[in-house]
């Protein structure tokens, strides 16, 4: 088939075979471009502002990798294309085949060019053939015990069909290759039925550089420059950027090239990413003379990347448009000469997860949600207010993108939009994306993968801020009680015409800072007591810094404007103004609790409300452990139970295996005793903070 | 609400930048540290040592109690909170007294505070008592009682002076009786026992529509171990006698079991919650915007000494809604000032004291009060008087008759009525202004308030004049240093015994208000008695024309 016999086959209506944020990203474009859009969602997403969004919808009753479910919902509602985003089926062949065979047309590359890149043997050994550095790779069935003793340490153990880290291990030396083997391939056969796995040289300083390619049918092919993914947590990107701060636009045009000439061997259609890897090494010192940077051929993504963005905004392209437009058969209406890079820009990837906790996935509900207005910063998020984020899918929230003059100037626009976020009601990475933002480190542009173990970014919120939010919270909530009197709605708050105690609030500060820092369990809530000044002023004391809260010092507190999301307060002559939201539920056990938000110049903090009273054996306090209980630390399935009731366990010995985002958790004995009840069975999926097993 | 009179703003004729404007503003924050100091006393009840014992015990002190059980943010109007200023009590009389909101729910709050005499019924809390019981009376507002006394003080009177012994015990008791009737008249009665409630005071939940009783801390019974062994020998303990669990779960007394002092308060609240309490009178019709003029600008209107007029729609101007002011019958009768404003959306009239009532200004009141009746318009009272108008042209003129009617006007009217003493309140002027025994709802004190059955300098005078005329009778000279001495000195004694302060420890009135509370406190009292209907008079007694 050559070029010229490509018919164009326009069509106006997409199904997307995701969700989330990329069924909304994709969702905005097409409805940009005058299409019908078609969302496809499981129970867990019936719900979700995706599905709302779409013109049509069609429940999936197995799930997103439901392939022949997703061509029937396609006729089912007529759609004539199928765009399957990023993960689930985005890079299955077989079912890109499907879509093509039932008569729909498959926005991305060809599934030959799928298959081939999606194994990383014949990927690796396309590249070899299109002249392609690759790192040295050796294939574990020839590995045998002399053979490892010629391998160059440290390697990468990868899966063949792998992505997004799983299956991966790095091996220092010789003697645990074999194990290191062993449990790579059973992950790997976990995550995506195919155990191969191979080893490869495995280079310690290294940055990640891709290189995003675009392709249309007709033979046309242009390379959007890099994209720096180097800042990785679980081998998983969460900061991305371009250009890279380190690419030349000497080595942008080598690795440009490099990319075309392998997607050019392949005939390479619609959007795509050629992954490198750059030896930092290579970069400084005497490497320079001695041929300058080093790079190698990782991969191919043959689908529309998690981090596009970044490119869009420096480009100023729209690259679904283009997919959809390549995908109709038409041809690019730009080449390679036309294409300029404006300015620097940057994404972070919002996870709900607890970076104090090893990254560990959360759950729970986003009671809060709410970009602020400035700076001006592009959010591709799935959730909103109220979404529900459960164990099933991956815990990405959404993206946010600053594109700005500088990489400097992104950087802090980025940091600004992160720390201004109105977000809360579960833990995520909030509080490190900002504080990675705003790290010397990553200002000067020193982002290899070890990144994060090296530098270990923590995010701090003073002691000052938490007071200054806990006031502010508690005097909102005044203003909250004040603006709903139904009795004596004009009368000042609190007015007394004698003495009686200062009103008060206890809160507890419980999370939203990510860190660990403040979940509640160990702390005393602060006690934050008022009275209203004849002026309209308020006197304020706190427990803060002191637990006699009746001996500390009086603070002015001055209230310029309240409404029901915000307050406009001035503590002691510093003025801000504050977000702050109110939430209440009720529990399984029928307590109430009561939650304020109250955003500080760096994050949102959390505070529960702590209730005036307290129904007597009403168990309120939904944050304290069972006692003598072991709670799932995190959410996820239970995957082994290594002890029966009656057993003798020591501190440290491993009593249950848990299963979240594929990834294997031992859950430890926290202390020695002996097991009273196993509330778990191997299968269940857990909520964090069930209780899963009891001591006596 | 967006409806006003049509009426315009009054206009001020309030220079603030006078000297006596200066000087009457510092002497009124003068005597308002004075009282802030008095409440402070008022608020330390029993003493450090008192409360510290309590808290020992996990008791909270009195006014703590009331601050938890009050809806957050919400007022509490205290009454009398400086009763027994000048006597040997306690200020505050070991009793607090006060409108609060519960649950949404206007409620008298009557507490002991155990600090004071372990609670003792003292003549203070006795006073109180009974005026929280009439408060909630003729406000027909949920009574709400925590109880912790040790009984009746049992000490021996001594008064000073001549000894006239009109209390007995045959006529005590009247307070059960009227607990009662507010039951009847379908007020409820929620008493929580937060310690001892023995003898004549067991009544108390006795006679309650429903009781809290706190675990190790409540103690109910008729009589305790001692008298009970005196009476028939038997052996008994407190608990067993009429502890918390004892009436909880034997005797069916305590309705409501509560773990603790903030459990009881819970239950309260919950219990208030659950009382269905639905306003009769009318809710706001007018926009309740604040007046034009600042009322912090109340604190320079009034001269200490009294002397230097006072024009009362200044006054007016700083407290009704929107300073708007329709007055009525300008021209005639001015000495006193009648017309219709509003106060948090709520139509009033107000009558205000211009100077000394004249037959014409006494037969314009007697009108206006029949007009606000007429359309059931609750009735200000702004007290600046001296009285009624002496002299042979005004008797002529009928200022008995005028009077009469006015008074007449003033007994039969149904309208509630709010009196608030910013200046004198002397003699039959108190009465035709509808002064405490003329059946308002309530009386509020300005520091500046003077109440007496007429000023001291006309009282030391007019007992010169008897003394003089005695002298003369009998032939004997007149001495007139020693009568300047008298003089002085009756003028000294009436002064003091005049004051706002004497007053208030007296339980005379509700209370001493800051003038700058003028509004907020006219605005909570127009509210609370909108829990009886507002219905103007279908008729008067016979004027006398």
């Amino acid at each position: 088939m050559t070029h010229a016999q490509v018919m164009t086959t326009p069509f106006d209506s997409v199904l997307v075979a995701n969700r989330g944020e990329i069924a909304r990203r994709v969702f905005a474009t097409a409805r940009s471009m005058g299409m019908v859009c078609v969302a496809v969602f499981t129970d867990a997403d019936a719900d979700a502002a995706f599905v709302r969004e779409a013109d049509e919808a069609i429940r999936l009753a197995t799930g997103y990798l439901d392939g022949d479910a997703i061509i029937g919902a396609a006729k089912l509602s007529g759609a004539q294309a199928v765009h399957p985003g990023y993960g689930f089926l985005s890079e299955n062949a077989n079912f890109a085949r499907s879509v093509q065979a039932a008569g729909l047309i498959w926005v991305g590359p060809t599934p030959d060019i799928i298959a081939t890149m999606g194994d990383k043997i014949l990927a690796k050994e396309a590249a070899l053939a299109a002249g392609l550095p690759v790192l040295d790779s050796y294939d574990t069935e020839s590995l045998t015990g002399e053979s490892t003793e010629l391998i160059r340490f440290p390697v990468l153990v990868k899966a063949a069909a792998g992505g997004g880290g799983k299956g991966m291990r790095v091996v220092q030396s010789a003697d645990q290759l074999d194990e290191a083997i062993a449990s790579a391939s059973r992950e790997a056969d976990k995550a995506f039925g195919d155990s191969r796995v191979f080893v490869e040289r495995y280079v310690p300083r290294a940055r990640h550089i891709e290189i995003q390619i675009l392709g249309d049918a007709h033979g046309n092919l242009v390379h959007l420059g890099e994209r720096e993914c180097s800042i990785q947590r679980r081998h998983q990107k969460i900061i991305e950027e371009s250009p890279s701060p380190v690419v030349s636009p000497e080595l942008r045009q080598a690795m440009g090239n490099a990319a075309l000439a392998l997607a050019s061997s392949l005939s390479y259609s619609s959007t795509g990413t050629v992954e490198f890897l750059l030896d930092e090494d290579s970069l400084t010192g005497d490497s320079i003379t001695e041929g300058g940077a080093e790079f190698f051929f990782l991969e191919v993504n043959t689908r529309l990347q998690v981090e596009h963005p970044v490119t869009e905004a420096i480009t100023g392209l729209d690259l679904v448009r283009e997919q959809l437009q390549v995908a109709a058969g038409q041809q690019l209406n730009f080449d390679q000469s036309s294409i300029d890079f404006l300015g620097h820009a940057i994404e972070a990837r919002l996870y709900a997860e607890d970076p104090a906790n090893g990254f560990l996935p959360s759950a729970g509900t986003v009671d809060v949600f709410e970009p602020a207005e400035t700076p001006a910063l592009r959010w591709d998020v799935g959730i909103e207010q109220g979404s529900e984020v459960g164990v099933h899918f991956d815990p990405m929230l959404g993206k946010v993108i600053a594109h700005g003059p500088t990489r400097a100037e992104a950087a802090a626009q980025l940091a600004r939009g992160l720390e201004r976020l109105h977000l809360g009601g579960l833990t995520t990475n909030r509080d490190f994306l900002a504080a990675t933002l705003r790290h010397p480190q990553f200002l000067a542009g020193a982002t290899t993968t070890d990144f994060i173990e090296r530098v270990n970014p923590t995010p701090l919120v003073s002691p000052d801020d938490v007071v200054f939010a806990a006031v502010a919270g508690a005097l909102w909530m005044q203003g909250r009680r004040v603006a709903d009197l139904e009795v004596l709605p004009r009368v000042p708050s609190g007015w007394r015409n004698s003495k009686l105690p200062m009103e008060r609030t206890s809160l507890l500060l419980e999370d939203g800072l990510g860190d660990g820092l403040g979940d509640g369990r160990d702390q005393e809530p602060m006690e934050v007591r008022y009275r209203r000044n004849r002026d309209g002023s308020f006197s304020v004391r706190n427990s803060a810094n002191d637990n006699t809260v009746s001996n500390a010092a009086i603070s002015n507190a001055i209230i310029h404007a309240w409404s029901a999301e915000w307050i406009d307060i001035e503590l002691d002559g510093l003025r801000r103004g504050v977000r702050v939201s109110h939430t209440a539920r009720v529990s399984h056990t029928g307590s109430a609790a009561s939650f304020l938000y109250v955003q500080t110049p760096s994050t949102t903090l959390r505070f529960r409300i702590e209730p005036r009273f307290v129904v007597p054996g009403a168990d309120t306090d939904t944050s304290t452990l069972q006692d003598g209980g072991l709670v799932s630390p995190m959410p996820g399935s239970v995957l082994e139970v290594r002890v029966n009731p009656d057993d003798e366990v020591v501190a440290g010995q491993v009593l249950l295996v848990l299963e979240a985002m594929k990834m294997e958790h031992p859950v430890p004995a926290p202390r020695d005793g002996t097991v009273s009840q196993v509330l778990v069975e191997v299968g269940q999926q857990v909520e964090l903070g069930l209780v899963l097993v009891e001591f006596e | 609400m967006d409806r006003t009179l049509l009426a315009p703003p009054l206009p001020s004729s309030v220079a603030t930048s006078s000297e006596s404007f200066a000087k009457n503003r510092a002497d009124m924050l003068d005597q308002l540290q004075v009282i802030d100091e008095l409440l402070d006393e008022a608020e330390a009840g029993g003493g450090e040592k008192a409360m510290a014992r309590m808290r020992s015990r996990g008791k909270l002190p009195v006014r703590e109690r009331i601050a938890n059980v009050l809806d957050p943010d919400t007022p509490f109007l205290e009454i009398s909170a400086l009763a027994g200023y000048d006597s040997d009590y306690t200020i505050g009389g070991g009793m607090v007294v006060g409108i609060g909101i519960i649950a949404g729910t206007e409620c008298v709050i009557l507490a002991n505070d155990p600090s004071v005499l372990g609670g003792a019924l003292t003549p203070y809390v006795l006073k109180k008592w009974n005026r929280a019981l009439e408060i909630a009376r003729d406000n027909h507002m949920p009574y709400v009682s925590f109880v912790e006394s040790a009984g009746a003080d049992l000490r021996v009177e001594t008064g000073g002076g001549r000894k006239a012994n009109t209390n007995h015990f045959a006529e005590s008791g009247r307070f059960f009786y009227e607990m009662i009737e507010l039951s009847k008249m379908d007020i409820p009665l929620v008493c929580v026992v937060f310690g001892s409630s023995t003898a004549g005071g067991a009544y108390q939940p006795g006679l309650s529509d429903y009781n809290i009783v706190v675990k190790d801390q409540s103690k109910i019974f008729l009589a305790g171990p001692p008298l009970v062994k005196m009476a028939t020998g038997e052996e008994s303990d407190d608990e067993t006698l009429g502890g918390a669990k004892m009436h909880a779960e034997i005797s069916g007394l305590g309705d409501y079991f509560a773990e603790d002092e903030m459990d009881a308060l819970r239950l309260c609240r919950e219990v208030v919650s659950h009382l269905n309490w639905r306003k009769p009178g009318p809710e706001p019709s007018l926009l309740g915007d604040d007046p034009i003029y600042d009322q912090e600008e109340l604190l320079g209107l009034v001269s200490q000494d009294l002397r230097s007029p006072l024009d009362v729609r200044d006054v007016i101007a700083r407290v009704v809604d929107g300073s708007r002011f329709e007055e009525f019958k300008t021209r005639y009768g001015p000495t006193l000032v009648c017309g219709w404003a509003s106060i948090h959306g709520y139509p009033i009239g107000i009558l205000g004291n211009n100077g000394v009532l004249h037959p014409e200004a006494a037969e314009k009141g007697a009108q206006f009060i029949q007009l606000c009746n007429q359309i059931d318009v609750p009735l200000v009272f702004l007290q600046n008087i001296t009285g009624f108008m002496v002299g042979k042209d005004f008797e002529q003129a009928g200022i008995i008759k005028k009077g009469s009617q006015m008074l007449n006007a003033v007994s039969n009217s149904t309208v509630p009525h709010l009196t608030v003493i910013i200046g004198s309140s002397y003699g039959a002027g108190t009465y035709g202004m509808s002064g405490r025994a003329f059946g308002n709802r309530f009386t509020w004190l300005w520091p500046t308030a003077k109440v007496a059955v007429m000023g001291p300098k006309q009282i030391a005078g007019v007992m010169s004049m008897v003394r003089r005329g005695q002298a003369a009778r009998k032939g004997i000279e007149f001495d007139e240093e020693e009568d300047a001495q008298i003089v002085a000195m009756v003028e000294e004694v009436q002064e003091k015994g005049s004051l706002a302060l004497a007053a208030t420890g007296a339980v005379s009135d509700d209370g001493i208000i800051d003038p700058r509370d003028t509004r907020t406190v006219l605005g909570i009292c127009l509210s609370v008695v909108r829990n009886t209907p507002i219905e103007g008079a279908d008729g008067y007694g016979v004027f006398r024309l």
